[in-house]
């Protein structure tokens, strides 16, 4: 039979190897499936590594996607860490981006920095008026946050949609030929881009400077604050932070709004790096709402370790766009990323959980008993997602073959 | 598992032979950092009652769930009527005679007594005959084992007692050769208690052999003929009961390997102290509109300790809640060192001075994920000295969490789990937070459940030693000697209602065991 027993200590070099190891098993089935589809492995990986990390343009592009990638993936990061599950990155992007735009427009011929700083603020109070929907909710009337959170990207996104193509809304530029062919949005003030002074000859975004500094301070937090402490606590056990006289309602709503914020940045970060307008069409092309959900189980949820998730999704992401072309479908660069991350997260449940095999005894014979109910009892505590990906701790979470 | 060994295949008859009917060598099982259970050996005879004993963690239900076919031993032969034999399964211990009933029940709440008994079973399809005579067993064996149950009664309708009678006659309907009781009496009263030891005797004088796992020594002295003791993994011996010169005290230092005796105290003599906790026509109703706490009115003292008693699941627990202020009472007023605290405000009731050991000691009294210096400071970490600008101060945690360990003797460092700590070293994990905290009152939830002897003692004696500090102890406990041996008042609950308040002096077992089932004295 079966078993899949939680580890109960760590050595650090399995921390180590199990993602390089993880990487490897992507790598080899990636290899195989090139080789299948016919199209060259070794010039695909030497396409990919310079579409993305050697080449400087290659770099500059992938830190501008990464940017929102690591933003979202805080936002999720600091509520997951407390068992609640914002899922609305996504919409709350959206929202950020809308707001981020007006105050640009608006704005007009105001220095570039207290446009841009004017920018984020807006963006993150956006992104939290959309996070206190499902925040309260979930605070006061105990919904499903992961729901009402999901529903919201839908509306933020239909909305942002109507702002362009449905309406002749302060968004949208009606003046310019193109967009009297095609709607677009405004394009927001020169003044407004967000600089991204080179290194080297490879940009550096200042998007990505302010996510390094938030993952840093929600690392801090997380860590050390009294803040992270009492989400701490509420992740282990709702009932223990009432019993010692938390908040927890105010404590849903303060860490969706934290949450709310971040993701909102990441649409001013978009706005102001990449589109420089309102682009209903591509931000739901690149989904990096959903992209930091999964840059966030990539980091088992601690921000630093999301960061670098960050990096590693737009790095994916940006070799993937450069590949697509006569010989190479698009299917094949999302099969592709879908098995890297598959592989890291399937090597991060093998990090905290190991498979035992042992030979069954041979020979059974059913008695009286059969189909008895009994089953090995586990009264352990409900496990959280905060350093891996929750399933039950019982030792015996699974029994299979002998059924 | 070895190939030569044969798996259980019993009929319908059970062979008869002259040997134990089940005999255990050398059964060693670990798991994952702990060797539960080391070279353990064991004999039962037919017909006999054997109890099982031993402190928490000595590994006990670990040893009964490998009989019962829930584990499987690393190490070791179990032998059934002399024949080497392996119970991978449940089944293969059921099918084998063999039957464990846990201290949670394996019931079906939304079936009937009758159709949990068939559950699972080929006769599972009731045609109304069948279901006559089913109906005509379960009342044949209720009246012949003292096990009486309505067979057409819900599993939710009854009471813990009646539950544990349900997987008896369930076992005995499946032809159980042997049944292994694991502390069967945590939620009976004490004439319940009587009762199914009457059945058990019964049972066994019908050549049905039981193993009673217990760590209450009189009950072993009650029902049991031969004791095997297991301490810290291994079976340290087997002893006939009836012997000559067998005590309490001789068991209990076999066990320990030293003489225990738990702390009590005096009652108080004429005690004019004023009040710290006082309850007035408290109401509570739980979240189906169903009232759980009745006018609830007491008071307790500073220096006593008032205990709260009666069956499991008659109010207490929401009583306590209603206290700590972690459910909203309906009417009346919880008053602390003579303040009025705000209905369903945890922190209000903080304030007021309260410190609560909860009855789930992990989950609510201490979050099992996180170390214990964490746990030390979960209801002010918030605050200085243990954290400025809302950054946690980790030095001043860590030298608060040193100091506590080695004052309350826990064992563990700062930075160890709580989760897996031993049930006794989490309550002094628990009771070093609360009793630092330098409260009005003291309000304990069963802290002794599940924990072995000393400790045990560790916590009595805490609890007499903040009652000697002024501090007002409430102690809420299903354990009457325990409730006995610490109380100077006691109250007694039925369904939700106080039925009467009596004083330690003139309280006995037998007189609060009629109060626990609603007749007042």
């Amino acid at each position: 039979m079966i078993r899949i027993e939680r580890r109960l200590s760590l050595k650090l070099w399995v921390r180590l190897c199990v993602p390089l190891g993880s990487l490897l098993v992507a790598f080899v089935i990636i290899t195989l499936l090139l080789f299948l589809s016919g199209v060259g492995a070794w010039s695909t990986y030497s396409a990919m590594i310079s579409a993305s990390i050697t080449s400087t343009s290659g770099l500059s592009e992938t830190f501008v996607i990464a940017t929102p990638i690591v933003l979202t993936g805080l936002c999720a990061t600091m509520t997951f860490r407390m068992g609640i599950y914002n899922i609305g990155g996504e919409g709350q992007l959206y929202m950020g981006a809308m707001a981020a735009t007006a105050v640009a427009l608006e704005l007009h011929g105001e220095p570039g920095y207290v446009i841009i700083i004017a920018m984020s603020v807006a963006a993150a109070l956006a992104g939290c008026v959309w996070s206190l929907i499902p925040g309260l909710l979930r605070a006061y009337f105990s919904t499903n946050e992961i729901l009402v959170s999901l529903m919201l990207n839908y509306v933020a996104g239909y909305f942002i949609s109507y702002l362009i193509f449905d309406s002749r809304s302060y968004w949208r530029n009606l003046t310019s030929a193109a967009g009297q062919v095609y709607p677009i949005g405004k394009t927001i003030p020169a003044a407004s881009w967000w600089p991204a002074p080179s290194l080297g000859g490879v940009g550096i975004p200042l998007g990505l400077m302010v996510a390094i500094v938030l993952a840093a301070v929600c690392a801090v937090c997380l860590r050390r604050s009294t803040l992270g402490f009492k989400m701490r606590t509420t992740a282990g056990s709702v009932s223990a932070a009432r019993y010692a006289g938390l908040n927890v309602r105010r404590l849903i709503v303060v860490v969706m709004l934290i949450s709310g914020a971040l993701a909102g940045i990441a649409g001013a970060v978009q706005v102001g790096s990449a589109s420089h307008a309102l682009d209903p069409t591509g931000l739901e092309q690149v989904q990096y709402g959903y992209a930091g959900i999964i840059a966030a189980a990539l980091g088992a949820f601690d921000p630093i370790a999301v960061f670098a998730a960050g990096l590693l999704l737009g790095a994916i992401n940006s070799s993937g766009s450069i590949l697509v072309g006569p010989s190479f479908p698009i299917g094949l660069t999302g099969t592709i990323e879908w098995i890297v991350l598959f592989s890291v997260i399937s090597g991060g449940f093998l990090l905290n959980f190991r498979v035992r095999w042992r030979p069954r005894a041979s020979g059974h014979k059913a008695g009286l008993g059969r189909g008895e109910p009994t089953v090995p009892s586990s009264s352990e505590p409900t496990p959280t997602l905060a350093g891996g990906i929750g399933i039950s701790k019982s030792t015996q979470v699974t029994e299979r073959g002998a059924r | 598992m070895t190939e030569h060994l044969k798996c259980a295949d019993y009929g319908p008859t059970p062979s008869i032979s002259a040997g134990p009917v089940l005999q255990a060598v050398n059964i060693s099982k670990s798991f994952p950092g702990v060797l539960a259970n080391d070279q353990v050996n064991f004999e039962l005879a037919k017909g006999e009652i054997h109890a099982l004993l031993g402190e928490n963690g000595s590994g006990k239900t670990t040893f009964s769930k490998m009989l019962a076919g829930l584990y499987t031993p690393d190490s070791g032969t179990i032998y059934i009527d002399g024949q080497p034999t392996a119970l991978p399964l449940p089944r293969h211990a059921h099918a084998a005679g063999i039957f464990l009933i846990q201290q949670n029940f394996s019931l079906v709440e939304r079936l009937t007594v009758a159709e949990n008994i068939v559950l699972g079973l080929k006769e599972a399809s009731l045609s109304r005959r069948k279901y006559k005579a089913l109906v005509a067993r379960i009342e044949e064996d209720g009246r012949r084992y003292g096990l009486d149950v309505e067979p057409s009664a819900y599993i939710w309708q009854l009471s813990m007692g009646e539950r544990q009678r349900v997987e008896i006659i369930k076992a005995l309907y499946r032809r159980a050769r042997i049944l292994i009781l694991d502390e069967p009496t945590t939620v009976l009263t004490p004439q319940e208690c009587k009762q199914l030891f009457a059945g058990l005797k019964r049972l066994a004088s019908e050549d049905t052999s039981i193993i009673f796992i217990s760590h209450k020594l009189p009950e072993i002295f009650a029902v049991c003929d031969r004791v095997t003791i297991l301490r810290s993994g291994k079976s340290v011996t087997t002893a006939d009961v009836r012997e000559e010169g067998m005590s309490p005290h001789r068991l209990m230092g076999m066990m320990f390997g030293r003489e225990i005796t738990l702390s009590s105290k005096e009652p108080a003599e004429g005690d004019h102290a004023e009040d710290t906790l006082v309850l007035d026509e408290v109401t509570c109703h739980n979240e189906f509109g169903r009232a759980v706490v009745e006018n609830v009115s007491f008071t307790v003292k500073k220096g006593e300790i008032f205990g709260i008693t009666g069956v499991s699941g008659n109010g207490q627990r929401e009583l306590a809640e209603v206290v700590a202020g972690l459910r909203r009472r309906s009417s009346g007023t919880v008053a602390i060192a003579g303040r009025t605290v705000r209905s369903g405000d945890p922190e209000d009731a903080i304030r007021a001075g309260l410190s609560y050991v909860p009855e789930d000691r992990l989950g609510t009294g201490l979050v099992p994920d996180l170390s214990i210096s964490d746990n030390l400071v979960l209801k002010n970490a918030w605050a200085p000295p243990y954290s400025r600008f809302g950054i946690v101060d980790q030095r001043a945690v860590k030298a608060l969490a040193v100091r506590l360990i080695s004052q309350f003797g826990i064992a563990g460092q700062p930075q160890s789990l709580v989760g897996q700590l031993s049930g006794g070293n989490a309550q002094k994990v628990l009771l070093a937070r609360e009793l630092t905290s330098e409260p009005k009152v003291l309000m304990a939830g069963t802290p002794t459940r599940g924990l072995d002897v000393s400790a045990t003692d560790v916590v009595r004696r805490l609890l007499i030693e903040a009652a000697k500090s002024e501090i007002g102890v409430l102690l809420i406990s299903e354990d009457l000697d325990e409730v006995l041996e610490l109380c100077d008042r006691i109250g007694v609950m039925y369904k939700g209602k106080i039925v009467g308040i009596v004083d330690r002096r003139l309280a006995t077992p037998d007189s609060l065991g009629l109060m626990m089932t609603g007749m007042t004295a």
